[in-house]
């Protein structure tokens, strides 16, 4: 396949992302990262589950978790992955405005999350003098918690590089890729808070 | 075509071709060279904590120092000399013995490279910087968490670091497999070593994360106040060596399962005879890569688990033994009635059958978790350890560097001078690890730095050591050899074994594409299959055209330089907060450069039609 083939092809096909072989590389290259990324959270979950009542006479569970505000924020993630799911169909329909506004909408419902987590955070450091280093609770606690915003932060940025560089060029067999594994990655990042709701702040308050 | 351009020019433009290429063979070429110099510097610790203990009471090196070597050797041998070692292997062979043209991210696997030189760069740098890392390599808390200095530091970010460029050659290598192989090379037709690669690399991707944890933890707890291992503030101490094991044990199937595959080809060349039991070979490798994640507590039996753990991964661990006798007796067949020719290749994997059975046995005997308690951080786990990683894995790197130099480099090493350095090594590796089990079983504890006299000890420390010295003999005379091949020998033809497998259908070297046509694989041992009806070589699947590459790529190594410059940053941020403006400038560059690939188009390059008939002119296609 040419060079301007790939980055302006005649016909878009149904799935523009697995078209090409660097494509389907990057697909099945991309799950298998995830796959890794699996047993990292699991690390980090197992680590929590042995220190979540290691609390060293600080802070409980029970005594800091709000249910309301971590609902809102489950929420705001898992429509954000219905949105990318939009995305991703506008993107194999070759609708490009369509597929930027949707990912605009992410990244508006991720900046959201990120927005509740750092005021969680904030708050339960200054009214709770609850950090990182008060208990062992604490260090898994912001650990498991923070790399999970972590990750967030970067599928964010990663987003918006993508929509920012292909604003004036559209969908083509170069890009429909990027785009594709960038929503899976999105898609990871919530399966990952929905065990982090239930694991953390359910089984923490009851 | 390209090494041709590369002789006229010059040396800066060679190493500025090493630095950004993405080509298998080249990047197997800096594997192979990096890792064989960590291999050396492994040595000569383990040389000095030989010396260190040849006699009672020694004061050769201090009890400081001692504790720095024998962190420093573990770590070096395992991440930086045998991973490296084994990556070049599976790059010089792997895409060659599927008929690709490389592997599916080039890209990345330059990557993987830089991120693991960087990373152990990084860690021999504490040597310099006021000591080397001191805890051990399995690092436990809380002797890691409260050794002074910055040893343990730098552990840890050199560990971060080479692990991920780790992680990530190991889902370039699923993927190359998964999606690259030539028409008709189904998984059941692949070579045995590309399939252990393809075991071994899907091992790397569900344990390294775990090794990834373990370190954050680490580093949060040393660097940044966190309390993880900490039991006076709720800290538990044992997450630390289960994320450990949970990797640990892993990696050591990780390091010898590709030695498994090489010994198979191996065997099965130089025997004329298609491997025995092929099925069954894949089938206990996998198994063996899935028991390999059931077992890592069997280094935990004295912790205090229970018996009831105890029991279970005991019985866990014994069940490994099974697969693994199926595969030692499959190569026996193997060369049972064969046609043998006693290469040195086939000298190191003859002499890697008993040399690993008697490891094997002893792992059966530790799995057992009463008799553990006896064993136990004695000289018998050392024993038990080096029998398989050196006659597994270290055999197993020499057969295979002896059968796949000339694939790599055009030349077939000096086979007088490849006996000459087998036997001396042979002979001391055993010297050196046999008696050992008995220092152990007598009650020789590990890791100290002095043995008292009057024990009983002095005869056996004193023959391990002489034994340590023609092992270093053997490998000053395998590097003669090395370099003797590379100035006298003259070049050889693509095939100098009678192979059976696809790599010795192209040229030695090959191009740079490797294959001008990708091949037609029509039954296991795909080239024998066209030998036995007469072929010269493969069959072609297509008709000549143009082919597409990969460009090459200063980015790899910006990113890992970034990681590297950041990683000091991160160490010495606890002395002065000052140093935080590394940690911005070193993660500055890495997503830079990230953000710069995700951005800036790369489609590749093509190699027309027109090229590749004058390079057949010069003999690219058989
Ligand atoms: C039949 C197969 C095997 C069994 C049953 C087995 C069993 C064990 C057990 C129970 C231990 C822990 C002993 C202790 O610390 O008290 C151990 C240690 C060890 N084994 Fe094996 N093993 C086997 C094969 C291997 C292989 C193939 C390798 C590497 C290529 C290997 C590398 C090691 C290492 C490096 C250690 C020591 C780790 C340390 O404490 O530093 N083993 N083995
Ligand atoms: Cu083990």
């Amino acid at each position: 396949m040419s060079h301007e083939d790939v980055l302006n092809p005649k016909q878009l096909p149904h799935d523009p992302e697995k078209a090409t072989l660097e494509g389907k590389n990057k697909f099945v290259g991309f799950w298998f990262f995830l796959g890794g990324e699996t047993v990292l959270f699991a690390c980090l979950f197992g680590t929590y589950l042995a220190l979540n009542r290691s609390t060293s006479g600080d802070n409980t569970p029970e005594h800091l978790f709000g249910l309301e505000l971590v609902f809102i924020m489950t929420m705001l993630l898992l429509t954000s992955s219905l949105t990318s799911v939009y995305a991703m169909y506008h993107m194999k329909n070759n609708d490009f405005r369509k597929m930027q506004i949707w990912l605009g909408i992410t990244v508006i419902l991720g900046l959201g999350f990120l927005g509740f987590e750092i005021y969680e955070f904030v708050h339960y450091i200054h009214e709770y003098e609850f950090t990182f280093r008060s208990s062992a609770f604490g260090s898994a606690f912001y650990t498991l918690v923070g790399f999970h915003g972590g990750h967030v932060l970067f599928g964010l940025s990663w987003i918006v590089a993508l929509m920012i560089r292909n604003s004036k060029r559209g969908i083509n067999l170069y890009n429909a890729p990027k785009f594709y594994i960038a929503s899976l990655y999105w898609h990871f990042i919530d399966v990952v808070w929905v065990f982090i709701f239930t694991v953390v702040y359910l089984m923490g308050v009851v | 075509m390209s090494t041709a351009m590369s002789q006229n020019r010059g040396l800066g433009a060679a190493i500025w071709d090493y630095l950004t290429t993405v080509d298998h063979k080249k990047i197997a070429h800096l594997y192979l060279v990096s890792g064989g110099l960590f291999f050396l510097i492994g040595g000569l610790e383990a040389m000095l904590i030989r010396i260190q203990l040849m006699q009672p009471d020694n004061n050769f090196i201090s009890a400081g120092l001692y504790n720095e070597m024998i962190t420093m050797h573990g770590t070096t041998m395992i991440f930086l000399a045998a991973m490296p070692l084994i990556f070049a292997l599976m790059n010089a062979v792997v895409p060659l013995q599927i008929g690709a043209r490389d592997v599916a991210f080039p890209f990345l696997n330059s990557l993987g490279f830089w991120l693991f030189l960087f990373g152990g760069i990084m860690l021999n740098v504490s040597w310099f910087t006021g000591g080397a890392p001191d805890a051990g390599w399995t690092n436990y808390a809380p002797l890691s968490t409260v050794s002074p200095g910055h040893g343990v530091d730098y552990y840890v970010m050199g560990l971060q670091i080479s692990g991920a460029g780790t992680l990530i050659g190991g889902i370039n290598f699923l993927v190359t497999i998964v999606n690259m192989r030539a028409p008709g090379m189904t998984y059941m037709r692949m070579p045995l070593f590309t399939w252990a690669s393809f075991v071994t690399s899907t091992l790397i991707l569900f344990a390294f994360p775990a090794l990834t944890v373990g370190l954050f933890l680490m580093m949060f707890d040393r660097m940044f106040g966190s309390v993880f291992f900490d039991t006076a503030a709720g800290g538990n101490a044992i997450i630390w060596e289960h994320l450990f094991w949970i990797f640990g044990h892993p990696e050591v199937y990780i390091l010898i399962l590709p030695l498994f595959g090489a010994f198979s080809d191996i065997f099965s060349t130089f025997s004329k005879k298609r491997l025995f039991g092929y099925s069954a070979m894949v089938f206990a490798t996998v198994l063996i890569g899935f028991l390999g994640f059931m077992v890592w507590a069997h280094h935990m039996f004295t912790v205090g688990m229970g018996p009831i753990a105890n029991s279970i991964f005991a019985v866990a661990t014994m069940a490994i033994a099974v697969p693994t006798g199926i595969k030692i007796f499959n190569w026996m067949f193997t060369m049972w009635g064969g046609n043998i020719r006693m290469t040195s290749a086939m000298l190191w994997s003859i002499a890697f059958i008993p040399s690993f059975t008697i490891g094997g046995m002893t792992g059966v005997m530790l799995a057992a978790a009463a008799a553990d308690y006896q064993y136990h951080d004695t000289y018998f786990v050392v024993g038990h350890f080096h029998y398989v990683i050196v006659g597994g894995v270290v055999f197993g790197l020499f057969a295979a560097l002896h059968y796949w130099w000339p694939k790599m480099f055009g030349k077939v090493l000096n086979e007088k001078l490849g006996k000459l350095a087998f036997w001396p090594f042979f002979i001391g590796f055993h010297l050196t690890f046999f008696i050992q089990h008995f220092l152990g079983l007598m009650g020789m504890p590990r890791r100290y730095w002095v043995f008292l006299e009057g024990q009983g000890l002095e005869a056996g420390n004193m023959i391990s050591t002489i034994g340590a010295f023609l092992m270093a003999l053997g490998t000053i005379i395998f590097i003669i050899n090395v370099v003797y091949t590379a100035v006298k020998t003259e070049k050889v033809s693509g095939d100098p074994w009678d192979g059976r497998t696809l790599e010795w259908s192209i040229p030695s070297p090959p191009p740079h594409y490797n294959f001008v046509q990708t091949p037609l694989v029509r039954g296991l041992d795909p080239l024998w299959v066209e030998k036995s009806e007469g072929k010269k070589g493969m069959t072609p699947a297509e008709p000549l055209g143009d082919i597409h590459m990969p460009n090459a790529s200063i980015l790899p190594f910006m990113m890992s330089l970034g990681l590297f410059i950041a990683g000091f940053g991160f160490i010495y941020q606890v002395d002065d907060k000052g140093w935080l403006a590394l940690v911005f400038i070193g993660m500055g560059i890495t997503l830079g450069s990230m953000l710069t690939r995700s951005l800036k188009d790369d489609l590749g390059h093509h190699i027309h039609k027109a090229d590749l008939e004058k390079d057949i002119e010069k003999g690219a296609g058989q």
